[in-house]
């Protein structure tokens, strides 16, 4: 059985590259899709951990964390088409609107 | 009997309050009820009032036969002040009560002749509804004199004082808005007034005197300037202190007596209608100050000095005045400075001491004087009545052309009279030669005893006082001639008209008392001054007392005088009668005026304009006091309390220190704290707004890094 670390090391490398997509890039949908990616990686880690504690509870949170993922999915996705829908464009950078 | 018991028991000395209640009611009615009365019951109402103060005066008389020393009457309290007491108390005494009785009677006379005068004068100076002031006027004023002689202090007396000379003043300008350039009365008035103001400052000051000095003396310490105290105590006062008191009253005396030096508003008060003349300027106000030195005659008889000044004061405007008198052609103006003439006889009287003849001068001057202003009234309005009567008349209005400014009351417009005006003329004659002094009328027994006691006491004013009395019979023999005989020298004078029976029938009462009057102090029964002695002997008894009450009758003093009228009427006689007949024959244009005139040239012009006394004070007080007060005006008022002190000093100053205020304090200070702290926000929301980029990804990575932070924080904590 592998050990733990290596769970650990995925789900922060997954973690790291969620993180590093919503900064970077401007596609709403890619960030949208590195959101899912860090929720993921937590995921992941939950479960590993849920593994090498032989507990249930992390396995409990994942399946909420899939859950809210779905609802945010959803919402954010609605947003998406209605933001498209007005600017004609996903691109967040386009969305400045409260700049200051 | 009944009466007598009554009269014996003095119980009628307290009705004395009513001889000035009845004409203060007399004055209200006509005031309040006066609006929807005639001018009969108006008229009435004033006479009754006068006539009821008589009435008062003359039972108060009957008493004091019965109690000769009188009493005194406190009646109110008026002001207590520390150790000041002012009563309203009457007095009555046999002094006061003549007084009373010339003010009431002849007042009342003069009030019933002023119903007849004034009706036709309110129509001739067309303003009927004047009529029912004058009598509140003439009501007020006999209530102030009554006040005046009733007093029995120098306070209330002086309450009276001012009263008469309000009085005076509103009479005087009863037509104010007529007169020279239709100001001339209202100037005669103010002149009245402000001349007279001159000698209640000496009154004023006397009184200060001497409350200073009795005061301590007073019994308690409490003064109350009671004629009593004030005589007990004038022997214990530093002999100067009396002399400055006398000295001060005497200013007084010249001012309301019409005195030298302060005569000159006597003659100019003639602008007041006829009957005022006749009763404050001839009768009764201008004889306060006789009454005033008659009242204080305890101080005077402690200070010959004093009484050698009012003796000279006195015999110097006798003189003066009856120089003047023999060059005025106003009808009134001749009386008018006769009457100063006549007070200065009395004064002189009074000022030797010779209290009594003084006093009986004063009542008989009163009838006669009095008849003569009323008459000269009468002539006045029966030749304005004869103008009237031209006036209607086309024939004869074309020979009035020339006569466009006619004076009805210039006497070179009159003659002739005594054929149009039988009754004035009559009544006139008696009251000249009374006053002249021709034997037996009123004016030959007053004034010979003033002489009498004056040739005896003091050559001086002997020699003036006979040489005033010669031209008195001389002025008003003169008036007389031009008056009532030779032609009438004018239209009007032709068609004078007599005035009716109520102004006569008045005129017939004076005339009948200014012929027995002088019976009253017959030589050798000395009835008045006996009757005087009980209050002014009494009192003076062990000082000079018995020189003072002397009296007599020298005889040849009475003839010297007697002689002197006669030839002085003849004088007149021969001047206005023979040659103004013979200047009738040269031209008009080289025909003098009046034949004195060509025999002593320029003195007659010199009287004519009355030694230019009026200019002379006009150049040496009016002159200087109007430019003083058009300095203080314009110069010390205006341009420095106005335009410096106010406008620059008060508000600029202020407009300065408002602007400070609303300038650096309130918009530099107070509000930079509120603007700096805007300013500050703005300045701090500006910089901070550049934080909210808009970017969502800049909001990521600032969660982002703060995650990290608290992270961090939390491992660094824990760990």
């Amino acid at each position: 059985m592998l050990p733990v670390n290596y769970y650990l090391g995925l789900a922060i490398i997954l973690f790291t590259l969620g993180a590093l997509g919503v900064l970077i890039r401007r596609n709403a949908i890619v960030i949208f899709m590195s959101i899912e990616l860090m929720l993921n990686a937590a995921n992941l880690a939950f479960v590993a951990y849920a593994r090498y504690w032989q507990s249930m509870n992390g396995q409990i949170f994942v399946f909420f964390i899939m859950t809210v993922a779905a609802a945010e999915v959803a919402i954010g996705l609605a947003l998406i088409v209605t933001i498209f829908r007005t600017k004609a464009s996903i691109d967040v950078d386009q969305i400045s609107t409260l700049k200051g | 009997m009944q009466l007598s018991e009554v009269l014996n028991a003095g119980r009628f000395f307290y009705l004395v309050p009513f001889v000035v209640f009845f004409p203060v009611i007399g004055l209200l009615i006509n005031i309040f009820l006066g609006g929807r009365m005639g001018e009969k019951a108006i008229g009435a109402i004033a006479c009754l009032a006068s006539g009821l103060s008589f009435v008062i005066a003359v039972m108060l008389g009957i008493a004091l036969l019965g109690h000769p020393a009188g009493m005194s009457l406190p009646y109110l309290n008026w002001i207590t002040l520390g150790n000041l007491q002012l009563d309203w108390a009457f007095r009555v005494d046999t002094l006061s009560v003549t007084m009373m009785l010339v003010v009431g009677g002849v007042g009342t006379l003069i009030h019933i002749y002023a119903v007849g005068y004034m009706h036709e004068d309110v129509r001739h100076n067309s303003d009927p509804g004047r009529f029912r002031r004058f009598f509140v006027y003439f009501n007020l004023f006999i209530a102030a004199m009554m006040i005046l002689v009733s007093a029995n202090n120098y306070m209330m007396l002086f309450i009276g004082w001012e009263g008469v000379g309000l009085c005076s003043y509103l009479l005087i300008s009863f037509w104010y808005e007529k007169g020279k350039d239709g100001i001339g009365n209202a100037l005669a008035g103010k002149k009245a007034f402000i001349v007279n103001r001159i000698g209640d400052f000496g009154f004023l000051i006397a009184a200060f005197l001497m409350y200073k000095y009795f005061q301590p003396l007073a019994a308690n310490g409490v003064f109350s300037f009671d004629f009593d105290t004030v005589a007990n105590l004038a022997s214990q006062v530093p002999p100067s202190i009396i002399l400055a008191i006398t000295l001060f009253m005497l200013l007084g005396v010249t001012g309301k007596s019409a005195q030298l030096p302060l005569f000159v508003w006597l003659p100019d008060a003639m602008a007041g209608p006829t009957p005022v003349s006749a009763l404050i300027h001839a009768a009764t106000m201008v004889t306060a100050g006789v009454y005033l030195v008659a009242r204080s005659h305890a101080m005077y008889t402690l200070v010959p000095v004093a009484q050698n000044w009012v003796a000279i004061v006195g015999a110097v405007t006798a003189f003066f005045a009856a120089t003047i008198a023999l060059a005025q052609f106003d009808i009134k103006k001749v009386l008018a400075y006769s009457t100063i003439s006549q007070l200065g006889f009395m004064v002189a009287a009074v000022g030797m001491g010779a209290f009594a003849a003084g006093m009986f001068h004063l009542v008989m001057h009163a009838f006669f004087k009095a008849l003569l202003f009323l008459s000269a009234g009468s002539v006045i309005q029966g030749v304005e009545r004869g103008e009237h009567e031209v006036g209607h008349d086309s024939n004869l209005r074309k020979r009035m052309k020339h006569e466009l400014n006619f004076d009805p009351q210039d006497m070179r417009n009159m003659g002739g009279l005594r054929r149009r005006m039988k009754t004035t003329y009559w009544v006139y004659l008696i009251g000249a030669l009374a006053l002249a002094g021709i034997v037996p009328l009123a004016g030959f027994w007053s004034k010979d005893e003033i002489l009498a006691e004056a040739s005896t006491l003091n050559p001086a004013v002997y020699i003036l006082l006979i040489i005033a009395a010669f031209f008195t019979a001389f002025y008003m023999g003169r008036q007389v001639f031009m008056v009532f005989f030779g032609e009438p020298r004018s239209e009007p004078a032709a068609h004078a008209e007599e005035s009716p029976a109520i102004m006569t029938v008045p005129l017939i009462i004076l005339a009948f008392l200014s012929i027995v009057g002088g019976f009253l102090n017959f030589p050798t029964f000395h009835t008045f001054t006996t009757w005087l002695d009980h209050t002014i002997l009494a009192a003076t008894e062990g000082a000079t007392g018995a020189e003072a009450a002397a009296g007599g009758f020298n005889i040849v003093v009475a003839i010297l005088s007697t002689v002197l009228a006669l030839g002085a009427i003849t004088l007149a006689w021969y001047l206005y009668m023979r040659r103004t007949q013979e200047m009738q024959k040269l031209p008009l244009n080289q025909r003098p005026d009046d034949p004195l005139r060509s025999i002593i040239g320029p003195i007659f012009t010199l009287l004519e304009n009355k030694y230019w006394v009026d200019e002379f004070y006009g150049y040496l007080v009016v002159k200087p006091y109007q430019w003083l007060s058009t300095f203080l005006a314009e110069k010390v008022d205006w341009a420095f309390w106005h335009d410096f002190f106010h406008d620059t000093v008060l508000a600029r100053g202020f407009n300065s220190l408002t602007h400070l205020l609303a300038g650096p304090i309130d918009l530099g200070f107070i509000d930079g704290i509120a603007n700096f702290l805007g300013d500050g926000f703005k300045e701090l929301a500006t910089q901070t707004r550049k934080l909210q980029s808009g970017f969502v990804r800049n909001y990521a990575l600032s969660i982002f890094i703060g995650v990290i932070f608290i992270i961090g924080y939390l491992i660094l904590r824990l760990g």
